[in-house]
């Protein structure tokens, strides 16, 4: 059985906003029939404001699919559609309090239907550039396409490769396997044979950028969240760049802040998707990690 | 309000007559069977007691062909991997394709190993073609694995005419009758099936036991090397008080067969009627009139199988279903696709899987539920309109891929 969360179970027992909206002027129909999850959105949009006034949906689906949906509808009312559109596949599962991995393409098939109801209001045409394969890493929910195409571009060649581009397999690791035979089908497309045990690509750097781009990069991040932790009277400063280890310090109100793992995971991930790699932000001021582990 | 457990094909509960045995061999019948005083010595004779069991049940020629394995899945590869092994010089493998994975995934598994698999195909109800079976046996086939039943739909196979005519052809023949056994009498003497696998926890035994039956003179190569025990066959320390377990409720399966036979089979041929009836757009899949006492497959159209299945678990009722959702996995059963089954019914099949413990009163608060249940869900689906399903529903609805 799924663990779903209360919010799920409440959502799909008692699911907001379902059934026709007989005066929608914006309807988005996405899914697929062959994985089992369709979902239709339907929208009434005052002209004048843009204003959503009403949503409602069908879905055929699962548990997950259904509270999905309906949380969608009740996230995106009053809202004006450029807000509206501004609600993530994760501000929909946050919302539910999580969906378990398999589940998460659930929250991306509501935010699928209202880039497509909303187009379908605005008489434009959406078409879908996301494909889904079988999930192949459970500890960070993601599929062989993704990691297929990532193998391709990049022109990977061992499991540490892929881990390090997309984080597949760099949890629990029993998706190694599976990997690997993406990765021997891949490379026997342009004519290598898959060696397990070969090294990783040069220490994970970004394509063209020098160490000196690089740390400049993870710089110009941290000055961007430097006001937000000024305004909490703390501040963040790089200590060194190691490979993919990037030492911080913590100063002011952050250094010992409750919520400074919390703070640091949310750099991480920043910096993760500035520099397209798979990084580790640690900091340094002794006591910091131990802490971070004291509060379980 | 006590729960309603209808997903028997999944695994069942344990007799308590066979815990009831299985108890002593915790504690005071501790001893290892291989040992020479008299702790291994007892244990010793309560295993060539259950082997003997297990023997009568399937109706076996010698109890030295029953081999206590620690499950299904390790009864089916012991033996598709030892068909290979002991005859290289053959190198294809003749299966079907609704299989459970314990045969499909090993099989797949093999073909990157150079072997040649070959599926047979499944008609809308569920049958084989033996016309082409007969067709791709050769003197390359190594081994034919057909299961004795299918787990989804309860759907027998005519293993017993499959194993003569692989015999005819020199292959060995293998079925996965996990299902079967228990349910139907069998009687493997009179067969040319040489190997056989049996779970325990099918049929009142506890899980993490299981049999290999193989027929005296297969050529065998085992797969877990070690140990005599087994007759070498498959080392290992013996899971001796699941095994005495297994024993028990293999002679307990033996007396209810009539049983199971018959008023299993009344009280799912009435839970299915009373469904089919009550619930417009719903069908039952496989072959009705040729299969287990106790399956009943529904397909219930414009709706998906795990939302059901949350609803019946909000009501205490427990089944399982072949929809995707169920197993995280992008693709509904693989069963239900071979029948050829629409993707807006697969989605939506539930397996009810009685037991001899169902009871009539069960059967009428599951009939009772459904119906309502069903209509709820189909209240939010975009292929239904009030009462009935949209006006061509395929056009009604058409999404675009996500």
């Amino acid at each position: 059985m799924w663990d779903y969360s209360d919010k799920v179970k409440e959502h799909f027992f008692q699911p907001r906003n379902a059934g026709v909206l007989a005066d929608a002027n914006g309807v988005g129909d996405v899914g697929s029939i062959s994985c089992g999850d369709a979902l239709r959105l339907m929208l009434k949009v005052e002209p004048d404001t843009d204003i959503i006034l009403d949503a409602h949906f069908q879905t055929f689906g699962c548990g997950s699919a259904i509270a999905s949906s309906s949380a969608l509808t009740e996230m995106i009312k009053g809202k004006t559609l450029d807000e509206a559109l501004k609600v993530s596949n994760q501000d929909i599962a946050d919302y539910l309090d999580g969906l378990p991995p398999e589940k998460m393409h659930c929250s991306v098939m509501g935010r699928e239907a209202l880039q497509a109801a909303v187009a379908n209001y605005r008489g434009e045409v959406w078409s879908d550039d996301h494909e889904e394969g079988a999930l192949i890493c459970k500890c960070f929910a993601i599929d062989a396409v993704l990691i297929e195409d990532t193998i391709r571009a990049n022109e990977l060649c061992s499991v540490e490769d892929v881990t390090n581009y997309t984080k597949a397999g760099g949890g629990c690791s029993s998706c190694h396997e599976g990997i690997e035979e993406i990765l021997a089908k891949v490379m026997a497309e342009r004519g290598e044979s898959f060696k397990p045990g070969t090294p990783a690509k040069e220490e994970a750097k970004p394509v063209g950028m020098t160490n000196l781009q690089r740390i400049r990069k993870i710089e110009a991040v941290l000055e961007t969240v430097r006001p937000q932790l000024k305004r909490d009277g703390g501040d963040i400063e790089l200590v060194d760049v190691d490979g993919k280890t990037i030492y911080v310090n913590m100063t002011g109100a952050c250094a010992g802040c409750q919520m400074e793992a919390l703070t640091l995971q949310g750099i991480q991930q920043k910096l993760m998707e500035e520099l397209k790699e798979f990084i580790k932000i640690v900091p340094t001021k002794a006591g910091a990690l131990s802490r971070a582990t004291c509060h379980p | 309000m006590e729960g309603i457990y209808f997903d028997n094909n999944a695994t069942t509960r344990v007799d308590p007559a066979v815990v009831e045995a299985m108890l002593p061999y915790f504690t005071e019948q501790f001893g290892n069977p291989s040992s020479m005083h008299s702790f291994g010595n007892k244990v010793g004779l309560a295993i060539k007691k259950a082997r003997m069991q297990v023997q009568e049940l399937l109706g076996a020629e010698h109890d030295s062909e029953i081999i206590f394995t620690s499950c299904g899945t390790e009864s089916d590869s012991t033996a598709l991997l030892s068909a290979l092994k002991a005859q290289p010089e053959r190198k294809e493998i003749i299966t079907t394709t609704v299989e459970h994975p314990a045969i499909l995934t090993l099989c797949a598994y093999l073909e990157k190993e150079g072997y040649k698999v070959h599926y047979l195909k499944v008609d809308g109800k569920g049958r084989l073609d033996l016309d082409e079976y007969k067709k791709l046996l050769s003197d390359q086939t190594a081994v034919v694995s057909v299961m004795w039943a299918n787990n989804e739909t309860g759907t027998f196979f005519p293993v017993v005419e499959m194993a003569e005519l692989a015999n005819a052809a020199g292959a060995m023949f293998h079925t996965d009758a996990v299902q079967a056994v228990g349910k139907v009498p069998l009687n493997l003497k009179d067969t040319k099936i040489d190997m056989l696998s049996v779970s325990g926890h099918k049929l009142h035994a506890p899980k993490g036991i299981g049999v290999l039956y193989l027929k005296r003179g297969t050529r065998f190569r085992p797969l877990l090397r070690g140990g005599h025990q087994e007759r070498g066959r498959r080392a290992g320390t013996e899971n001796t008080t699941s095994i005495v377990g297994l024993g028990k409720a293999a002679e307990m399966a033996l007396e209810a067969m009539a049983f199971e036979n018959t008023e299993v089979a009344r009280l799912r041929d009435k839970l299915e009627a009373a469904i089919l009836a009550k619930v417009p757009r719903s069908f039952v899949t496989g072959n009705p009139d040729n299969r287990l006492p106790n399956t009943s497959n529904i397909a219930f159209e414009f709706i998906e199988g795990e939302a059901i299945l949350l609803l019946l678990n909000k009501f205490g009722i427990a089944a399982s279903s072949g929809s995707a959702c169920t197993s995280g996995s992008l693709e509904p059963s693989h069963v239900m696709r071979a029948m050829g089954i629409p993707y807006t019914a697969a989605h939506g099949t539930v397996r009810f899987s009685l037991s001899r413990y169902s009871t009539e009163a069960e059967v009428d608060r599951v009939i009772a539920v459904v119906p309502e249940i069903i209509a709820q869900l189909r209240k939010l689906s975009p292929y239904w309109e009030g009462d009935g399903p949209a006006a061509e529903p395929e056009k009604a609805f058409a999404p675009t891929y996500a």
